[in-house]
């Protein structure tokens, strides 16, 4: 049962990292970047072509998170900025072109077939008589690490301020004298640094990469987004850590295992049924 | 030469003409209203003048220099910024990180925390609910935290925008004393108001807006006199 939780928080630490891209750029520039799944499969190349080339893994992961970040940012300034103040609907469906366009690029370059990509091999360790794999711990403890500098950086830093000024009125931000356009720009980078990082967690639970090695940890972080709250960021570490735990929950009674990826689904319905803003959602605030 | 000279101004919301080709100017030191019914074009005046609103035809110049395609952030570093309509406070921050936010442009990062402590002097209110979270604050106290988060850039120029709306009178009759005071300590101001009465009394000039052009302009106190301004703005 412990080790079913423990498993569970891990899973949930990469759905609350990549569930967190969504809800900022959400917040921010008020879009929602479908694409923002297939980041991770790049991130998963990346790993695959240094460790290929003989790169140490942590190089590997170093190059992984640098990729995605100038992928992120590029895909910001060429798809998406020219639209900016165009209908929610174009941007939309541009998301969905760059998705397509990403996996298409990536299957021609490596072709559909699953790769195996070993970042670290599993280990089990002991704690108090029962046993549990390192990575899962890793995963937990650096996504927390993680989760913790970026909350302190969006409160106590000056550009943290200005997303959450941004977010919240971006007009008046301008006021303030943000410049905007640079705020969306370092939200698609720390977004799709922290996608890569969850593909980095994701590769050490399941070692392949594919083409659409985004597309399920994708949808599912973005149902993580909206049960949380999209545009809340504690909302997205709560949807995404309450999603992994469901999710290993599920899989671990033999009867519902078939069933795990309908039953997560499932939650999202049902609290969105209860509560449509989201579990820390907010509702808009009338303009007085 | 005029602080700032908006010359043949013309917005557009899609098709329809908002602003028909306005002029005017402000001179340093001075208060300079523009009054006019709803809809006359004052606010849209205002967000064009800022660039959050692209302007079509005319021009804005600013201490000589041309500002009219420059992104917003570069006209507040350069001394002037705008107290929204509707207060637009951020909500969700708590009035020290709003003020904070009030002083992005400065280069000179030393005297932001004396520059609140002036902020707190003059809004005792504000120091009281420092920690509080903006969006709990009562509406005057919502105003004095915009003003003071609009005075934290040091603006040259500073364009407000309704500042006693939704206010009670003794909060109304406050306001345009802190307006008079700031305009004291050598800020120029650019001032939009429904209140006219108000308004023109502590204005060096004005203008009078009629959908999208101006119609009538004068000192504070002719426009006060003038038999126009009195049947539509001033009530008799």
């Amino acid at each position: 049962m412990l080790s079913t939780i423990l498993d569970g928080l891990s899973l949930g630490a990469i759905y609350a990292l990549i569930a967190l891209g969504y809800t900022m750029v959400y917040g921010i520039a008020k879009m929602l970047n479908f694409a923002h799944g297939d980041i991770i499969m790049v991130g998963a190349y990346a790993i695959l072509v240094t460790l290929n080339a003989n790169g140490h893994p942590f190089l590997a992961v170093i190059a992984a998170v640098l990729v995605c970040m100038i992928l992120g940012i590029i895909i910001e300034k060429v798809a998406y900025k020219p639209l900016r103040g165009a209908s929610p609907l174009a941007v939309l469906i541009t998301a969905i072109g760059v998705s397509y366009l990403l996996q298409s690029v990536a299957q021609l370059i490596f072709g559909s077939k699953s790769q195996a990509v070993t970042i670290t091999t599993a280990k089990m360790v002991k704690i108090a008589s029962a046993e549990f794999n390192l990575n899962t711990i890793l995963t937990l403890v650096v996504g927390a690490i993680i989760m913790i500098v970026l909350t302190l950086f969006i409160k106590f830093t000056r550009t943290g301020r200005a997303m959450q000024a941004v977010s919240e009125d971006r007009g008046a931000a301008q006021l303030m004298g943000v410049n905007v356009n640079k705020i969306i720009m370092i939200t698609f980078a720390i977004g799709s640094a922290l996608a890569a990082c969850a593909g980095v967690f994701y590769l050490m639970q399941i070692p392949s990469v594919s083409p659409t090695l985004g597309s399920m940890p994708g949808i599912k972080a973005f149902a993580a987004a909206v049960i949380g709250g999209i545009g809340s960021i504690p909302g997205a570490m709560l949807g995404g850590v309450l999603l992994g735990v469901v999710e290993k929950l599920a899989l671990n009674v033999p009867v519902l295992a078939p069933y795990a990826n309908a039953i997560v689904f499932a939650l999202l319905i049902i609290i969105l049924l209860v509560r449509p803003i989201g579990l820390l959602g907010k509702k808009r605030r009338e303009k007085v | 030469m005029a602080m700032l000279e908006v010359k043949d101004l013309a917005v557009y919301y899609g098709v329809i003409q908002a602003i028909k080709g306005i002029s005017f100017e402000v001179n340093q030191g001075e208060i300079v209203t523009l009054i006019g019914a709803n809809g006359a074009g004052k606010t849209t005046t205002m967000q064009s003048i800022m660039g959050l609103i692209p302007i079509r035809e005319g021009t804005v110049t600013y201490e000589g220099k041309n500002i009219t395609k420059m992104p917003s952030h570069k006209i507040v570093e350069m001394g002037m910024t705008q107290c929204p309509e509707g207060r637009r406070i951020f909500q969700e921050l708590s009035v020290y990180d709003n003020l904070l936010m009030g002083a992005f442009a400065l280069k000179d990062k030393k005297g932001i925390k004396d520059d609140i402590e002036k902020i707190y002097t003059r809004f005792p209110r504000l120091e009281e609910r420092k920690n509080q979270i903006a969006g709990t604050l009562s509406g005057g106290e919502q105003q004095m935290l915009a003003m003071g988060r609009a005075l934290m850039s040091h603006p040259k120029l500073l364009m407000m925008d309704e500042p006693s709306m939704g206010l009670s009178p003794l909060l109304v009759d406050q306001v345009f004393e802190i307006i008079k005071d700031i305009n004291n300590d050598g800020t120029t101001i650019l001032l939009v108001e429904q209140n006219a009465g108000k308004s023109l009394a502590i204005s060096d000039r004005a203008y009078v807006l009629e959908t999208g052009k101006i119609v009538l302009t004068g000192t504070g106190k002719e426009l006060m006199e003038s038999e126009d301004v009195k049947k539509a703005y001033l009530g008799g």
